[in-house]
């Protein structure tokens, strides 16, 4: 990916901004410019997105796309945020064997990819169990 | 105008490896090594962590704690000898993933051990000149020592956030005072993956010599002697040299202990000094007063009186203290660190 076109979204993978559709309360993400509910009738705002939700559903890659070769095998899953919408992300500091459906997730920024090693480094948001403490 | 601490936050990755670990492959005795360095651990960053991640982390934390709006944070000074670019500053990165950007000023800082403290000093001068509202000051590194070097068994992963104000503080930093010479103790030249290091030379002249001098000047500077302070954190590259600069100092066992973190953890480098002080603020009572003294290689030293107010213990409480970073940890062996820290060539 180029160093722009990951640039555009920072905003987004840095911090979950969204949009909420101010017709049906509705929020989306990655932001989009029309409520696919509302259309024509669509009041769609930005809104930064709670980094907490539960693991819909999960997989575990062996086979992995470039640039992912080296952390195999890793969780990557299907979030259902706190605040409604869903998005696919990697689940990190998680043993495979303890993944479940259902499991409670936060937000942890980490390195996404990185072009090379002479190329750019895409940071974002990345999942996570909640840490225990105390 | 007062100066201080408005809230703070810290990371340290889960990934520990053992000195047992790392001493079987170079054919180095373990237990000595444990007794001669006083580490049995290190925390080492995982193939997607490096020290932007840490400072992020760190600095979210700091952010939750101090309750304020990022937006009102006009400085942004990361510290690290392993900044993940050489040329673009992770300062930016920080600064867009709080939400402080775009009107900042921002920059990375180096300097070995000590650069995120000197990124205090500096918020300290903007926030006391009345430039910024509010500083943020970090030090965060991914160390990294050659394989089979003395360093290898301590050179780790860590980082530490301070929010500089001068209201609603968590803590006063009343007195800075700081020694920098030209002492070639330790460096890394452009273009090198490890640092080279003078062995004992990096004791007397270089790490002992900047942190008492320092420190006594400190003291004077505040008219304060050890027993005004309820806690002293001095830099850790290893367990042995903060125990005996304290003795030196006329500092006590039960005044070092609290800050003392590099037998669990390694020497966090920029992170190290700013992570024992965490530590302190995780225990401490309001009215207690800290000296905190930093070292860097190259050399210099800072020093700092801090003490504790009322506020502490209302900000308290919400977000991840040290010792919840230090509890979550998985033990690698010595493969996988030269993985995760990228020590072998993979190709691409």
């Amino acid at each position: 990916m180029g160093a722009p076109r990951f640039w555009r979204n920072t905003k987004s993978r840095y911090n979950l901004y969204g949009v909420r559709c101010g017709t049906c309360e509705k929020n989306y993400f990655p932001p989009r410019k029309i409520c696919p509910s509302c259309r024509r009738a669509s009041k769609l705002e930005s809104v930064k997105l709670k980094a907490s939700g539960e693991v819909v559903t999960y997989t575990i890659i062996h086979s992995a796309p470039e640039g992912f070769e080296n952390q195999t095998p890793y969780i990557m899953a299907i979030v259902k945020l706190s605040e409604g919408p869903m998005l696919t992300t990697q689940i990190v500091d998680c043993e495979i064997e303890d993944a479940s459906i259902g499991m409670p997730v936060e937000g942890v920024f980490r390195k996404i990819n990185e072009s090379g090693r002479d190329g750019p480094i895409y940071y974002g948001m990345k999942f996570r169990p909640p840490r225990s403490s105390n | 105008m007062k100066v201080g601490i408005c809230g703070y936050g810290v990371y340290i990755p889960r990934f520990r490896i053992r000195v047992e670990e790392i001493a079987a492959i170079w054919g180095g005795d373990a237990e000595g090594i444990k007794r001669g360095l006083q580490v049995q651990e290190k925390a080492i960053a995982g193939l997607d962590e490096d020290t932007a991640t840490i400072a992020v982390e760190a600095s979210r934390s700091a952010l939750a704690m101090a309750g304020i709006d990022p937006a009102d944070i006009g400085a942004v000074y990361v510290g690290s000898e392993s900044h993940p670019y050489a040329v673009k500053p992770t300062a930016t990165i920080l600064g867009d993933a709080i939400e402080a950007s775009p009107v900042m000023t921002a920059a990375d800082y180096e300097f070995a051990c000590k650069a995120g403290t000197a990124a205090i000093q500096t918020c300290m001068g903007l926030v006391g000149s009345g430039m910024i509202r509010y500083g943020l000051a970090v030090g965060a590194d991914t160390a990294q020592g050659a394989p089979g070097d003395t360093l290898e068994y301590t050179a780790a992963s860590g980082g530490a956030a301070y929010i500089i104000g001068s209201t609603e503080l968590i803590a006063e930093i009343e007195a800075t005072y700081s020694v920098t010479t030209d002492t070639p103790d330790f460096w890394r030249r452009e273009g090198e993956p490890y640092p080279r290091h003078g062995g004992r030379f990096t004791g007397s002249p270089a790490y002992f010599k900047h942190v008492l001098s320092a420190t006594t000047g400190l003291l004077k500077k505040t008219n304060l002697s050890p027993g005004d302070f309820d806690y002293a954190v001095f830099h850790q590259p290893n367990g042995k040299f903060p125990r005996t600069a304290a003795k030196n100092l006329g500092f006590t066992k039960e005044q070092i202990e609290c800050g003392l973190l590099v037998e669990r953890i390694g020497n966090t480098y920029s992170g190290a000094t700013m992570l024992g002080l965490a530590r302190v603020l995780d225990e401490a009572k309001p009215g207690d007063r800290i000296l905190v003294t930093a070292f860097g290689s190259g050399a210099g030293s800072d020093s700092f009186s801090i003490t504790v107010t009322d506020k502490i213990t209302e900000k308290r409480g919400e977000t991840p203290t040290v010792e919840d970073y230090i509890r979550e940890k998985k033990y690698v062996d010595y493969g996988t660190y030269v993985k995760l820290r990228r020590k072998i060539v993979v190709p691409s």
